[in-house]
């Protein structure tokens, strides 16, 4: 009874349908993938802010690769790593549109870290998407540059061991030092409050892009129930119990 | 420019003609990243591209060089970067891109010795590299080679063109010795371009008044990349039958014809000419275009010569496709040098002797 009342009254306020951005296509992702939340989070923002028709996205190499067809605004594809050299020519030479990257943790933090640290120190004006799920998932969940000590993964199979696999990079306490650097905050998408969260930090990151802040970016603890948790459920409490407690959640630099 | 001094030459590197000549070709953008000898070409560009308003980057590495023009290139601006052979070989994965995604760029290498770090003398070594694809898959670039500064500024203008009108990537290949080099150059002559420009429906600059569209070369369909394949091909081979450039220097009833491209075309020209003078029918083949190569020129020619002669600044590269545009009909002979080694007049002058007796 209360929740059929409570549901009644959010019906007549809000009416819960497909954001503009977002086309209307089944996407590839597994069930439980996180990557389907935060492409829906990115296409709410977009409505909201109004900047659908402004938005030039650069797609990267990994499970997120397909983006470009489920978003409904103009989308480039990146070779492997290179999103924020890709996006920082855009923005440079088209400072009135919003440019923004979606990257993995191979993508961002392994092979792309020179381009992420440069793009950061130089202050581009600029929205990084940041979803850390800690494997490689396209190429069959390989061990990632985020991967937690002990993480079971194709590549760490006895479990990741700082020893011989180095340690888990911490991209958001990294970039926090470097001048050019605007905004920084983790979030995750492993519940609805932290969904809602995840949703306000990505927002902050464009507002400062539309106001000329400079470089914004979201860390998204994200769930591959794939390769990480094997189960939906599973891969929930493993952000929530594991991840988080060693990507600790909140804001890393707020220069505003 | 000053109108009055409109006729006046310039003395100017290669590397800087070649900026001078972007800039006037209506470049938007252009990132680099410091390699001997190409850093006079950075360098201009650093501070001519921001006096005109447009951008300059200096990157922090190759690779972020290559897709930073890029991502000029899917906002639909022409877009430029420049590097030496161990830096080009950084950018292979990128050219690769940009073939794929059938954008515009222009990407310049002037060659110095390799392998390996090698060392700064002029080269030819990176032949192969330019024309065969460098990269992964089947592309081609459009591969312009100068044989004098001048002609760095006026190809450099035609690569823009070239490359828009074909959505290809274009090449300047050059070299050490070219780049470095000064020679004078009527500036005046080169009109800034400011208009025809080729139209970029395809370019990412919003989703205004038009339905979202996306610029990608991953295509998983079964069929979908063949297509794309096919419709390369289709491309190139239009590029093949219309785009080829060369210099024929006394080639016409030639029995013996040199074929040599770049700085040591020029070290050639003066070997031919020199046994012009004394009697010898031996002509010069410069090709312009190395990708297409002037292959349908050699092969007429091949109908009278009798023997072709290819000198390179490598351990003999282009001469493999001076043996295919032969096909057999005539003997071809190579001279070349390495590791920046430079064919002298007198060694090019005495093989020809020794090999036209
Ligand atoms: S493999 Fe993992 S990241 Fe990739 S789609 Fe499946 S759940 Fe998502």
């Amino acid at each position: 009874m209360f929740f059929k009342k409570r549901f009644e009254s959010m019906a007549s306020a809000k009416i819960f349908k497909r954001p503009k951005s977002l086309t209307d296509v089944p996407t590839h992702y597994c069930a439980g993938c996180g990557h389907g939340i935060v492409h829906r989070i990115i296409a709410e923002v977009v409505d909201e802010l109004d900047i659908r028709e402004r938005i030039i996205a650069v797609a990267p190499v990994g499970c997120a690769v397909l983006a470009y067809d489920y978003w409904n605004f103009d989308t480039t594809e990146s070779a492997h790593g290179r999103c924020l050299a890709v996006a920082t020519a855009i923005k440079r030479i088209m400072p009135d549109n919003i440019v923004f990257t979606y990257q993995g943790d191979g993508d961002l933090a392994a092979i792309g870290t020179a381009e992420t640290i440069h793009a950061a120190n130089r202050g581009e004006n600029l929205t990084v998407v940041f979803v850390n799920n800690g494997v490689y998932a396209m190429t069959g969940g390989q061990m990632a540059p985020t991967t937690l000590i002990g993480q079971k993964t194709a590549t760490t199979q006895n479990g990741r061991n700082a020893a011989c696999d180095g340690n888990p990079l911490k991209v958001l306490e990294m970039l926090a030092v470097l001048d050019g650097v605007t905004y920084l905050e983790r979030v995750s998408v492993e519940s609805p409050q932290s969904v809602i969260k995840a949703k306000r930090a990505i927002k902050k990151a464009f507002d400062n892009q539309l106001a000329g802040r400079g470089f914004s970016m979201i860390e998204v603890l994200s769930m591959c129930p794939t390769y990480t948790g094997r189960s939906v459920e599973a891969s929930l409490r493993w952000i929530k119990e594991r991840m988080s407690k060693d990507y600790p959640l909140g804001v890393y630099k707020d220069r505003i | 420019m000053k109108k009055d001094k409109s006729a006046k030459k310039h003395l100017m590197t290669g590397n800087e003609a070649i900026g001078e000549g972007a800039v006037r070709a209506g470049c938007d953008f252009y990132a680099g990243y410091p390699i001997t000898p190409q850093n006079e070409l950075t360098a201009f560009m650093s501070y001519r591209m921001r006096q005109k308003g447009r951008v300059f980057l200096q990157s922090e590495s190759e690779l972020s060089a290559i897709n930073m023009v890029f991502g000029a290139s899917v906002a639909g601006k022409r877009a430029m970067t420049s590097s030496s052979s161990p830096g080009i070989s950084l950018k292979q994965e990128g050219i690769s891109y940009l073939a794929a995604c059938r954008l515009p760029a222009v990407i310049v290498n002037v060659m110095r010795g390799g392998p390996g770090l090698g060392n700064i003398a002029p080269s030819q070594g990176d032949y192969f590299q330019a024309t065969k694809g460098g990269g992964h898959g089947d592309y081609h670039m459009i591969v312009l080679a100068p044989g004098y500064v001048e002609e760095a500024m006026s190809l450099t203008m035609a690569s823009f063109d070239l490359s828009d009108k074909y959505r290809v990537p274009a090449m300047i290949l050059t070299d050490g010795m070219l780049g470095q080099m000064m020679e004078p150059v009527e500036i005046s002559k080169y009109k800034v371009k400011t208009s025809g420009f080729v139209k970029k429906p395809w370019a990412l600059t919003g989703a205004k008044a038009r339905p979202a569209q996306s610029i990608k070369s991953l295509f998983l369909k079964p069929g979908a990349l063949e297509d794309l394949n096919i419709s390369l091909q289709k491309v190139y081979a239009e590029i093949r039958s219309k785009e080829t450039r060369y210099e024929a220097y006394y080639c016409d009833g030639a029995k013996f014809i040199v074929v040599a491209y770049g700085s040591v075309s020029r070290v050639a020209k003066a070997a031919v000419k020199s046994l012009r003078a004394k009697g010898r029918r031996v002509g010069l083949l410069r090709p312009i275009t190395l990708w297409p190569f002037p292959e349908q020129v050699i092969k007429r020619l091949a109908k009278k010569a009798k023997v072709f002669f290819a000198v390179e600044m490598s351990a003999g590269q282009m001469v493999e496709d001076v043996r295919l545009a032969v096909e057999g009909r005539s003997e071809v002979h190579f001279l070349g040098r390495m590791g920046g080694g430079i064919p002298s007049q007198n060694e090019i002058e005495q093989e020809i002797a020794r090999l036209h007796r």
